[in-house]
């Protein structure tokens, strides 16, 4: 299990890798795809069906908005001749990335081997968990009953960028 | 833990795409990775070997499920990341039609 998801995770980051230095913007958008959809094959692989489910809806709406953006402006990458500037921001994200990458090693000493979950939080969440809110699917119970007030306040945040999209949208800018 | 390092990997290969990419979508589309490697960390966390999907079969109980607390938060992280990604995008075409290009550095020039 652990090699297959290994494997997937591999091919994630070559596509990512590709979709930060295609020169054409669309199929950027593309291979940025192939990212969100090897993430649902995780997710399956992983026993989540619900996060698998949403994923591959809200993926194929990202990448719909995506190509619908690219098509109605320009698909030509900015490329300016590799400057002073291009070569500081270049040395910073290096040195941002190994101190990263350091305290990731660090902070990731004490983690349980994957597939040795523990369970602290999650067994008062599964033990009579369908006597308690009368869902056989766990995550819903969760999502609805132990933590309705987290869902609610999703909602909140969903209908603010409703809301946003569209006031960014309509108004006329200052010429 | 090989699989922890390669999310972690694919981590920082979005962080280098926001920092050092002069064109909007592909910043968007970098923080989109981000945080995907997120989600997928949290799903990764929340794995047990031998598990079953958090769905209880009444008439046949398993003994051992996938942890779901993990599962519940990604969800909702999701479903904001979608709103978040299309707020971006929004601002990013009101960006194009007043400057008409995508390049951050140029629309910094061409700041009066």
């Amino acid at each position: 299990m652990e090699l297959a998801i290994s494997v997937i995770v591999i091919f994630m980051i070559l596509g990512a890798i590709y979709a930060i230095h295609a020169s054409d913007i669309l199929s950027a958008v593309i291979a940025g795809g192939i990212v969100g959809y090897s993430l649902v094959i995780c997710f399956l692989l992983l026993k989540a069906p619900d996060l698998a489910i949403v994923q591959i809806v809200v993926e194929t709406i990202t990448l719909i908005i995506m190509v619908a953006v690219v098509l109605d402006s320009s698909r030509k990458e900015a490329y300016g001749k590799f400057d002073t500037q291009a070569w500081v921001t270049a040395a910073t994200a290096v040195v941002i990335l190994a101190i990263l990458f350091w305290f990731l090693k660090e902070a990731s000493a004490p983690l349980a081997p994957f597939g040795e979950n523990t369970m602290r939080m999650a067994d008062a969440y599964v033990n009579g968990a369908v006597d308690k809110t009368g869902s056989v699917n766990l995550v819903t119970g969760v999502l609805f009953d132990f933590r309705g007030y987290d869902t609610l306040g999703e909602a909140t945040v969903l209908v603010t960028a409703v809301l946003g999209v569209l006031t960014i949208l309509r108004i006329r800018g200052r010429k | 833990m090989t699989v922890y390092w390669l999310c972690f990997i694919l981590f920082l290969v979005g962080l280098y795409g926001v920092i050092t990419r002069r064109n909007l979508i592909k910043i968007a589309i970098s923080l989109s990775v981000m945080e995907f490697s997120c989600f997928l960390f949290l799903a990764l966390i929340g794995y047990t070997e031998g598990g079953a999907a958090p769905i209880v079969d009444t008439a046949d109980p398993v003994k051992i499920y996938v942890d779901p607390l993990p599962q519940a938060m990604v969800l909702t992280a999701i479903v904001i990341g979608l709103a978040t990604t299309a707020m971006l995008m929004a601002v990013i075409i009101r960006i194009y039609r007043k400057y008409g290009t995508f390049d951050i550095r140029e629309i910094n020039n061409l700041r009066g």
